[in-house]
């Protein structure tokens, strides 16, 4: 938010397109647009709010920055990037969509995504779902003790938790320990037989999703990943692994 | 990461391609000899761990997977597919976006790709994906089954507890206990 050039100023003759042109590496190829609509084509987002990925482009290009800034369009767009997969140009829509949620003021973007961040950041964990890494530690072990207790083979099954010097780190989605947890069970499982135990929940930055960059938020999202980061390095592990 | 200025001392991998590995070298001894009744299985793939993330390569990474699991004739893939595959309409914050109706509107082509496959169960190794899909199937009421790839892997190794079957509809309720 403190970068000036994604607050287009037209009184400085800086358009929108310009702006984002200027963040991108060959201007994200924002102006080579041929209209041959294979991007809105194969977008399923195209129609809602009377918008489309080549409408959206076409907008920005002739400087229609109120249109562009202020459709809810862009919160419907999923920033798949299967406009630029199929587009000649490879021109990169999804970014300038990106660039069009963060020129909404914060508190106007969906409420849903920004308590979503808000949340994340106020816990090490970074759960968008407020578990806190307590919270988080007991239901594992709460789990584990049942597994251990009454499925039989399943009496040494370990989950290490915060330890050092592992291959992986593993990052558990929130929604498992906060609504079904049994769902983590099979997937410890793997890996114990996949890694022969050689893997680690942490404490800190375990929540695998960052609702902050949704948010268009960059400071925030920054803040996430570099705790995230923080954490598998402190434990010395080697990888960091994503469930998905 | 490359974003921040980020050099990470580690590396980033997403347990797909540990998944294919492990089949591939005979760790993870999986086969689809528990589906007798050749329960057909069809496929999301993610637009973050496909199109935006390691590209056709985890797609057939992921396809390979699930045929060792519910055997190669059981699988029956999207069209489109891979990296030229539809987003589920769950991603981008979608989900909690507040615009249920559009998300869904979004959703329906996915849900008319899935419909056509005639598959009974989806696999989504993604969150958001198994998410949206699983209200897909709710809302557009095709009634299809939207199981993580996780669930699968656990019951062809046969070590898929009860309360581990969430997602998988009565015929598999019971399957291996
Ligand atoms: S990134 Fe947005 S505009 Fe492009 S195809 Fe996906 S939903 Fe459509
Ligand atoms: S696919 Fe590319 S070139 Fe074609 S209309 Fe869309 S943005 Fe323009």
């Amino acid at each position: 938010m403190s970068d000036s050039k994604q607050h287009p100023d037209k009184e400085c003759g800086g358009s929108f397109i310009e702006s984002v042109a200027e963040l991108l590496p060959e201007g994200g190829n924002l102006n080579m647009c041929l209209t041959c609509g294979a991007c809105s084509a194969g977008c399923p987002a195209t129609g809602l709010e009377d918008m489309d990925p080549r409408k959206f482009l076409r907008l920005a290009a002739l400087g229609m920055d109120e249109e562009i800034t202020t459709t809810p369009w862009v919160w419907m767009c999923t920033m798949c990037q299967r406009c630029t997969y199929v587009c000649p140009m490879q021109i990169n829509i999804p970014q300038l969509v990106y660039q069009a949620r963060q020129a909404w003021p914060r508190e106007d973007r969906p409420k849903g995504i920004i308590n979503s961040c808000d949340v994340a950041l106020r816990n090490p964990g970074h759960s968008a779902m407020g578990a806190s890494s307590e919270d988080f530690k007991f239901v594992v072990e709460d789990v584990l003790e049942e597994v251990q207790s009454e499925q039989e083979g399943m009496e040494k099954l370990k989950v290490p938790f915060d330890e050092l010097g592992k291959t992986y780190y593993l990052n558990q989605n929130s929604r498992e320990p906060v609504t079904e947890p049994d769902e983590m069970v099979p997937l410890w499982k793997i890996m114990n037989i996949g890694t022969g135990e050689d893997w680690t929940y942490g404490s800190n930055g375990w929540a695998a999703e960052n609702y902050c960059m949704f948010a268009a938020d960059d400071e925030s999202w920054e803040k996430i990943v570099r705790t995230k980061v923080k954490a598998v390095e402190d434990l010395g592990a080697k990888i960091w692994l994503n469930t998905e | 990461m490359q974003k921040f200025g980020i050099e990470p001392k580690f590396e980033i991998e997403s347990i797909i391609r540990l998944y294919a590995r492990w089949v591939r070298e005979g760790v993870l001894k999986v086969n689809s000899d528990w589906n007798v009744n050749n329960v057909k299985f069809t496929v999301q793939d993610p637009c973050q761990l496909v199109r935006k993330g390691y590209g056709d390569a985890v797609a057939d990474e992921l396809r390979y997977v699930i045929k060792k699991v519910v055997g190669e004739e059981n699988f029956i893939d999207t069209w489109p597919n891979k990296s030229n595959n539809y987003c589920c309409g769950g991603g981008g914050g979608s989900l909690q976006a507040g615009y249920p109706e559009a998300r869904r509107y979004y959703g329906k082509i996915k849900n008319e790709q899935i419909v056509k496959t005639g598959a009974p169960y989806v696999i989504a190794p993604c969150h958001n994906c198994h998410s949206q899909i699983h209200d897909l199937s709710e809302y557009y009421g095709a009634g299809y089954h939207v199981v993580h790839l996780w669930t699968l892997i656990a019951l062809s190794l046969g070590i898929l507890g009860e309360n581990e079957r969430e997602y998988l509809g009565e015929d598999l309720r019971n399957c291996g206990l």
